[in-house]
């Protein structure tokens, strides 16, 4: 039931990390639950293990917002494991991403405006 | 191992499992494959408790999230329905939770000394006393000679007048043997305790004050520590200021001082006056605590068979020392907040079952849109949690109100405050029962409505309730008859029994009596004549004020006091005690016979001329006159009473010394003349008693005022009328009959609305049917007969299982009955009438509507 209609995307920001990294993870290919754990994992070098508990939960809610959505295509057969199901990113995700992304660099630009520089970029 | 993992998910929302689960146990599954080592997988295993717990307490919190506002939304719809509920919910959980801070109070919370459950209170046993105080001779040999207790200490009772600066007061506390520090292991809150040097005889003379006593006589002023107040005119010196709740050995205890034994106490074995308390060694029971103490008294029967004959030792924990009428009257009062709850729950499982045949078509609507019945279920029954949850708090704050009013069902035995206070056991208490009522008011309800949802439901004008659903309902009414025929019952037999005690004549004048305290200290008054002196002030000055018909002094008012117990020896056959040839010792002035009306039924009264140079005079009562001179004249006959030759010049009728449900002892009276100097100081008379026409408030100030001309340093305590004394008799048990009341009144209407509901839907549901029947020529009295023989039934049903049930419950209770059967017929009798009463009016509006029900509106609805 997807609701994207109904939500704004800026009511959806800023976004709570895990929910973030998932829309990472999921921005180049569907992946399944633990798919995106370990892209997670990888991508932060270890710092982000979701648990699966947080991982659903936070799947369920970015269903219920439209954000992702179940996807009916498998990957080939020789990697398919039935159970799993696989997640994909809407076009209201990536809009979503892209917002929060836009919303963190502006951030990033005011904290270097003040003197907190990371590094000389 | 996945079998565990898997139960850990089942603490997930089930629709959150059913669709994550399977792969949660996939992800678990592949990181126990990559977990090497045992560090690794304890760490795995632990990750995924803390990890499911949090989650999972998120997850319901978001579904909550979601249902709470329906639920309110759909609450407030029928806000009726929710006020009704809600009140009822409190009305269950206020009195439940009430009574169980009570009962927990009393019954079951740990003392607040050091280590409780090894204390216990040691009595001597003899026949015809249960548990009397020891003598400090039993007591030096019982605590030498036993091998289970760690410690043993005693306290009596201590009451002084006491100066410390402008006005003498009056003052109840205890004298304490050294070791009984240690063992109640209760720190002063400022300054010290006595030590077992400062507790022999000839030590300075110190004192501890109450905090209350610290505060009211002495500003809560530090420095009190060190100053020196004086007692009965002995100069004590203040050492320490105990704690606001520490209450030993009563809770009317104002100070503490060294018991401080002189030898020549443990001369007489038979002069009882100490409670015992002893520390059980660890790990020795009660049992053989009672066997050790078994073997002692053996040993000393046989050492003084005259004194110590047939003593025996009783030992309960101190935790269960008093009567078991208070045990039986937690548990009725438990029994019938039990009722009251069973009703409330009964009464709403009813409302919300009616509520939910009238939403079949809002389930049936959100089934067709995909809600699974679990989904559902869910809602309803966060529904009746909000219910219940409003209605917890609600009870709580209600008890949390009624509680004080309770004081008077603390026994007064114990060491405790008068108050119940709500702990966070309590608290636990009331919120198991608010979720328990919830659910077991919500949860039949939601699975019928959720799981017979059909699209069905969705069809216009179909019709609600089938007969399953009836049949629940009207056993659900049944049940709410059954409690409330058992709760009026209980009631009204411990009315009856109420009524039965307050109806006994006390054999004196209970109206127009006022009675205060003049207690004279010792040694300053141990001359008899200098107490006459003050009697004879006093006396005069009183029966001069204008309303006052005559005013007496006596040594104990009956019923403020039971003791003072002396054993009777007749024609030198010297009896002990222990043989129930007893008496009560009173010394009287002249004129307490008329004063407190009690009948003069042969020979005179005590009067001025009986002094110390001639025979010594008693009055006695019929029941002694009975007991050893039975059809005899009994006066100028002699008997050997209070070390002394005394010899009978008058009967007076009996009078109820001990109270209303306790039998006394035979009575006898003694001049207050004939009492030589410093002997049973302790009966010199100290009550003063007044009858007048005029109110204690007149009277009062010239009373004090006559005392204060006598002795100025004379304090005045003990103020009460006779009927106080009398009345507070029954208090305890008239305010549990209030409360039994109480309950009984709410289940009883609970019950009638009940009634009232069921019948109500019954013929709204049945409309059409009755308007067929009258259509088809059913005449008034034919429908009227069809509505109120249904509640004939159910209350039929109700009362005879409620009457079965009763008579169990009366006779479980029968200790509280004062003497009235358990199957009182007039109880009995006037409980179904008001049942039947109850049914007949919640029938009535229902059985009107039916009779007028319209047949051609009726059959045309559809």
């Amino acid at each position: 039931m997807a609701k994207d209609d109904e939500l704004s995307i800026d009511s959806l920001l800023p976004l709570p990390p895990a929910t973030f990294h998932i829309l990472l993870a999921l921005a180049g290919e569907d992946r399944h639950g633990y798919g995106i754990i370990q892209d997670v994992a990888a991508r932060t070098g270890g710092e982000l293990r979701l648990s699966p508990g947080t991982l659903y939960r936070s799947i369920q809610r970015m269903q219920e917002q439209g954000l992702i959505v179940e996807t009916r295509e498998r990957p080939a057969p020789e990697e398919d494991d039935e159970r799993r199901r696989y997640y994909r990113i809407t076009p209201f995700g990536h809009a979503v991403a892209r917002a929060e992304a836009r919303r963190l660099a502006q951030l990033v630009k005011m904290a270097r405006a003040k003197g907190f520089a990371p590094g000389r970029a | 191992m996945m079998r565990l993992y898997r139960a850990l998910l089942h603490l997930y929302p089930s629709s959150f499992r059913a669709a994550y689960g399977e792969e949660m146990i996939a992800i678990f599954a592949e990181r126990r494959r990559a977990a090497k080592g045992v560090a690794a997988i304890i760490r795995l295993w632990l990750g995924a408790v803390f990890e499911i717990l949090g989650n999972a307490a998120v997850a319901h919190w978001e579904i909550l999230k979601q249902d709470l506002p329906y639920a309110m939304r759909a609450l407030r719809r029928t806000p009726g329905f929710a006020l009704a509920a809600v009140l009822v919910v409190a009305l269950g959980v206020g009195a439940n939770t009430a009574v169980f801070s009570l009962a927990d109070f009393v019954l079951l919370r740990p003392l607040p000394y050091s280590h409780p459950d090894r204390l216990v209170k040691i009595w001597e046993r003899v026949p015809g006393y249960n548990r009397l105080e020891l003598s400090p001779a039993d007591y030096r040999d019982w605590k030498r000679m036993s091998k289970s207790f760690e410690a043993m200490g005693a306290s009596r009772g201590l009451s002084a007048n006491m100066i410390a600066g402008h006005d003498p007061l009056r003052v109840e506390g205890a004298y304490l043997t050294a070791e009984l520090w240690p063992m109640l292991g209760v720190q002063p809150v400022m300054g010290r305790f006595f030590t077992a040097e400062e507790d022999r005889y000839g030590a300075p003379a110190t004192v501890l004050l109450s905090y209350g006593l610290w505060q009211s006589q002495f500003g809560g002023d530090r420095g009190v520590i060190g100053q020196k107040i004086r007692l009965d005119d002995k100069p004590s010196v203040i050492i320490g200021v105990m704690p606001p709740d520490f209450h030993y050995p009563n809770r009317e205890a104002e100070l503490w001082a060294p018991m401080q034994f002189q030898e020549d106490e443990f001369q007489d074995r038979n002069d009882n006056y100490l409670h015992v308390l002893a520390r059980l060694k660890p790990g020795i029971t009660l049992q053989q605590a009672r066997a050790d103490l078994a073997v002692v008294t053996g040993q000393l029967k046989q050492q003084y068979p005259r004194e110590n004959g047939k003593t025996e030792a009783n030992v309960y924990f101190l935790r269960d020392d008093f009567s078991r009428g208070w045990r039986m009257a937690m548990l009725a009062l438990m029994g019938a907040a039990g009722c009251v709850l069973l009703i409330a729950c009964a009464n709403l499982m009813n409302l919300l079952l009616a509520r939910s045949l009238v939403r079949q078509r809002e389930l049936a609507v959100r089934t067709a849109v995909g809600a699974g019945w679990k989904r559902l279920l869910r809602q309803m029954l966060t529904e009746s949690m909000v219910l219940a949850a409003i209605g917890g708090v609600l009870g709580v704050l209600l008890a949390i109100t009624v509680l004080p009013l309770f004081a008077r069902l603390v026994p007064d035995s114990l060491p405790i405050s008068a108050t119940p206070s709500i702990d966070l056991r309590v608290l636990a208490f009331s919120l198991a029962l608010t979720t328990l009522t919830g659910m077991g008011f919500g949860l039949l309800p939601a699975l019928r409505a959720c799981r017979n949802v059909d699209l069905g439901g969705l069809r216009e004008g179909s019709r609600a309730g089938g007969g399953k659903k009836e049949r629940l309902r009207s056993t659900l009414v049944v049940v709410e008859m059954t409690a409330s025929v058992v709760l009026l019952i209980s009631a009204g037999l411990l009315i009856r029994a109420l009524w039965r005690i307050q109806a006994t004549d006390p054999g004196f004048r209970t109206e127009g009596v006022l009675t205060l305290r003049t207690a004279l200290p010792m040694p300053k008054y141990e001359k008899t004549t200098k107490r006459n002196e003050f009697y004879r002030h006093v006396l005069s000055e009183v029966r001069r004020l204008p309303g006052v018909n005559n005013a007496v002094y006596i040594s104990f008012l009956p019923m403020a006091m039971g003791g003072g117990i002396w054993p009777v020896s007749v024609d030198g056959d010297v009896k002990e005690r222990s043989d129930l040839h007893t008496a009560s010792a009173r010394f009287v002035t002249p004129g307490f016979f008329a004063t407190m009306a009690i009948p003069l039924v042969a020979g005179r009264d005590v009067s001025d001329s009986d002094t110390i140079d001639q025979p010594f005079a008693a009055v006695v009562s019929a029941s002694f006159v009975e007991r050893y001179w039975p059809g005899q004249d009994p006066l100028g006959k002699h008997f050997k009473f209070v070390f002394h030759d005394r010899v009978v010049v008058g009967v007076v009728n009996d009078i109820r010394v001990r109270g209303f449900e306790e039998s006394s002892e035979p009575q006898v009276y003694m001049a207050y003349k004939q009492m030589p100097d410093n002997e049973t100081v302790w009966y010199a008379p100290k009550d003063l008693v007044v009858e007048s026409t005029a109110g204690p408030a007149a009277l009062l100030p010239a009373i004090r005022r006559a005392v204060r001309d006598a002795d100025p340093d004379q304090p005045v305590s003990n103020i009460e009328t006779m009927a106080e004394i009398t009345a507070s008799q029954t208090a305890s048990r008239s305010l549990m009959v209030k409360v039994l009341g109480a309950f009984a009144v709410v289940a009883f209407l609970l019950a009638g609305i009940g009634i009232h509901g069921l019948l109500s839907f019954a013929v709204s549901q049945r409309t059409q049917e009755i308007g067929v029947r009258i259509a088809l020529g059913a005449q008034p009295s034919d429908i009227m007969r069809m509505v109120l023989g249904r509640s004939a039934v159910l209350a039929i049903a109700g009362i005879t299982a409620g009457l079965v049930l009763s008579f169990a419950a009366g006779h479980a209770m029968e200790s509280l009955l004062a003497g009235v059967k358990p199957a009182d017929p007039v109880t009995f009798i006037a409980a179904i009438c008001l049942c039947l009463l109850m049914a007949l009016l919640g029938s009535l509006a229902p059985t009107i509507k039916a009779v007028k029900v319209d047949p051609i509106s009726a059959i045309r609805i559809d």
